[in-house]
């Protein structure tokens, strides 16, 4: 009997994916690891590959069509096995997940959904690598789990290894393994104060959705900028972002408050220090993480952003890359933007909009000089920061910044 | 060099031994008056004389005995048959006695003996005569088995077994006898034991031996057009093997790909995968691959035979699979 391939949840927020192409087609032969179909979720372009052997018999959304995660989008069986499809499958509402999980379909990069996802990814499963694949990742302290599997099954096999490698040589070739002070942890489960709640409520009653508030400081980047030059003599690429990232992360640190996230009847408090970082994409934004920012060195923050941005453009980022975090950094300062509010995205606590860095007069020691100013604002969510808190944050942002020494301590 | 044919080279092998060392004698079907069943011992009678190249009848079990016992009190035969498919006759021989009387006399006998012939699919001689029997000779302890590819390796293989205190087996192609090569004159020794990184390559190693290695040469040749890099291994030796170069060869190329014209059960190349997934494990990035001959008995129709056999395209094939190669 031919059983339904349904539409594979491939990110944490995908409710329906389109189906962009079909790689096989009605009456070919599939084997279980085949990439059957290339699907659109609302983050990104990935495929689908099948987990049985068989024969295509019946494709039911076609080329262009969406339909529901859950809903059937063809049917596997028998050679020249007819299919009757009552209804048409694209309007049809998701259908349960039957218990006995007849699933087809895997995506080729399994999400394991990281701790703070609001909702959970498609089970993972085994982690299939080549012993060299293993050998080579384990040498140059990559995490496998961080690596698209190009082989049979999504095996990731020595390609995959080196194109992650390529992408991101500093960390790679260069650090020593990075090893996390803490490790994952699960954050905690805060209940809400009453006051809290009584906050949380009226500040979203005055600003419904997220209540944002806006703190804005202006920061001196003179001895942020040589730190570049000196990343420069180390044939290394700093960008004045990499470095906020990194001041960021490590004022978050410091300010453990501010790393939390409002859960409707609690807050999450995070115990590790996860960045997101705004990239512009063709027709929009996406926002991919970086993961314990604050214990990775400049070079491996700018290795990783850089490899980041390149794969968001491509749309080739995995789901459990943009989600999590709970403060993210939107910088238009390659554009000349002296300073911006931004909007935060949720689950975040809160945004940093960064301008661009300019000669700019100021007054020092009462007399006008000139310095490389940069303003930041902050974003709050104001059911989970208030505003002396978001205060005290960008102060330990600031000093961290103008006196980059500090992030060495 | 000169280029000679790899009859030629053995026969080149024979007559310096024989010359260099009077113990050295052959025997066998058809070695003396007939020049050998494939011209082999060219020559040979009318050079060292018919107590020195003996015609044999045709009883493998008995000149294979003969050689044993003349092994044994001190000469250095060389017992020619005419394919490895008729040896099988004198396979009590070979290892009930060849291969262990060192041990059984507790060192006192040696039996310095080469078996030689060719093996392998001779062309159209169906499925008695056709089958390629290393891997029954290397499975014993206490015989060395040889299988070289080119007349150069012939010659300094045949001359290095003759020169060995043991007992070895030495299947030369049935379709190679004819193939030319380059040859050094006068004393060329190649060790037993020694593998020949015959192409060098960065992509997979293919390892082989005798006729299949052309087979693993005209593959490379092709995928270097589509810019995969091919090693090949010529494992020369079967028994003992090189385990030191086919584990660096691996751990350099990451892949391989076994070739080998027998049967692919209980087959040498088994051994070698054993050799590379134990030897090599951490710097394999794909599952070894063996091209072999089909596990069936060889048909006489010559498209059938040519199926049943291994070629650059099957090799080829195997090569882009464990590369990872998409559509394979």
């Amino acid at each position: 009997m031919a059983t339904a391939i349904q539409m594979p949840s491939l990110s944490p927020t995908m409710k329906e994916g389109k189906i962009t192409k079909w790689l096989k087609k009605e009456g070919e032969q599939i084997s279980s690891g085949q990439a059957i179909a290339e699907v659109e979720t609302d983050k990104s372009n990935l495929e689908v590959e099948a987990f049985d052997d068989g024969f295509l018999v019946k494709v039911v959304v076609k080329e262009g069509e969406s339909a529901p995660v859950g809903a059937p989008i063809a049917f596997l069986g028998q050679k020249g096995e007819k299919v009757e499809v009552s209804a048409p499958a694209p309007s049809a509402p998701p259908a349960p997940a039957a218990p006995k999980a007849e699933a087809q379909v895997v995506p080729i990069r399994p999400a394991p959904a990281p701790a703070p996802a609001p909702a959970p990814a498609p089970e993972s499963g085994r982690l299939f690598a080549s012993p060299l694949a293993k050998k080579m990742a384990h040498d140059q302290g990559l995490d496998l789990k961080a690596l698209h599997g190009s082989g049979p099954a999504g095996r990731i096999v020595k390609r995959d290894v080196e194109a992650a490698l390529t992408k991101a040589p500093a960390p790679a070739a260069k650090a020593p393994a990075f090893v996390p002070v803490v490790g994952r942890q699960e954050p905690e489960k805060i209940p809400l104060s009453t006051m809290r709640k009584v906050i949380a409520q009226r500040m979203a009653e005055v600003k419904p959705g997220v209540p944002h508030f806006y703190l804005t400081v202006d920061v001196e980047m003179d001895a942020a900028m040589k730190i570049r030059e000196e990343a420069k003599a180390l044939e290394s690429k700093v960008s004045v972002n990499d470095i906020v990232i990194k001041a960021a992360a490590v004022a978050l640190r410091r300010s453990p408050k501010m790393n939390r996230t409002f859960q409707g009847d609690h807050v999450l408090q995070h115990k590790n220090v996860d960045v997101g970082m705004a990239v512009a994409i063709e027709d929009g934004l996406i926002t991919p993480v970086i993961l314990d920012a604050d214990q990775k060195t400049l070079s491996q923050i700018s290795a990783e952003a850089r490899e980041l941005a390149e794969r968001a453009r491509r749309r080739a980022l995995k789901p459990q890359e943009y989600t999590g975090g709970t403060i993210a950094i939107s910088n238009l300062g390659m554009y000349g933007i002296d300073s911006f509010v931004a909007v935060i995205n949720p689950p975040h606590a809160s945004i940093l909009a960064v301008g661009t860095v300019s000669d700019r007069a100021v007054a020092r020691d009462g007399q006008p000089a000139v310095r490389k100013m940069m303003a930041v604002t902050l974003s709050g969510d104001h059911r989970v920061i208030d505003g002396a808190l978001g205060a005290e944050y960008l102060k330990e942002l600031k000093a961290l910044l103008e006196h980059p020494m500090r992030l060495l301590f | 060099m000169p280029e000679i044919m790899y009859r030629e080279a053995l026969n080149q092998a024979l007559a310096e031994e024989m010359e260099r060392d009077r113990r050295v004698f052959l025997i066998g079907e058809e070695v003396g008056k007939y020049q050998g069943a494939f011209k082999v011992s060219q020559g040979l009678l009318e050079k060292f004389g018919s107590a020195r190249v003996v015609d044999s009848p045709i009883s493998e079990l008995g000149f294979a005995g003969l050689g044993v016992g003349a092994a044994m009190i001190g000469l250095r035969p060389v017992v020619e048959m005419m394919t490895w498919n008729f040896a099988i006759l004198a396979m009590d021989q070979i290892v009930n006695n060849a291969a262990k009387l060192r041990h059984m006399s507790g060192g006192q006998l040696r039996c310095p003996i080469v078996f030689r012939g060719p093996g392998g699919a001779g062309g159209r001689l169906s499925s008695q005569h056709s089958q390629a029997l290393e891997s029954n000779y290397a499975h014993f302890p206490g015989l060395k088995v040889i299988a070289p590819a080119t007349p150069a390796d012939a010659k300094g293989m045949l001359k290095s077994a003759i020169r060995d205190e043991n007992p070895v087996v030495m299947i030369e192609g049935e379709r190679l006898y004819a193939l030319k090569g380059e040859v050094p004159e006068g004393e060329h020794l190649v060790p037993l034991g020694k593998a020949d990184v015959k192409r060098e390559g960065k992509d997979v190693t293919l390892i082989t031996w005798s006729r299949m290695y052309y087979f693993c040469e005209q593959a490379a040749q092709q995928l270097e057009k589509e810019g995969i890099s091919a090693e090949i291994l010529d494992l020369r030796t079967l028994r003992p093997l090189d385990e030191e170069a086919i584990v660096a060869s691996v751990k350099k190329t990451n892949r391989a790909v076994v070739v080998e014209e027998g049967w692919p059960h209980s087959g040498v190349g088994a051994q070698v995968v054993d050799v590379i997934q134990s030897g090599a494990f951490d710097y394999l990035d794909a599952p070894v691959i063996r091209v072999t001959g089909l596990d069936v008995n060889m048909s006489y129709a010559a498209n059938l035979e040519n199926a049943t056999q291994p070629d650059a395209a099957k090799i080829a094939a195997a090569v882009k699979k464990v590369l990872y190669v998409e559509g394979h």
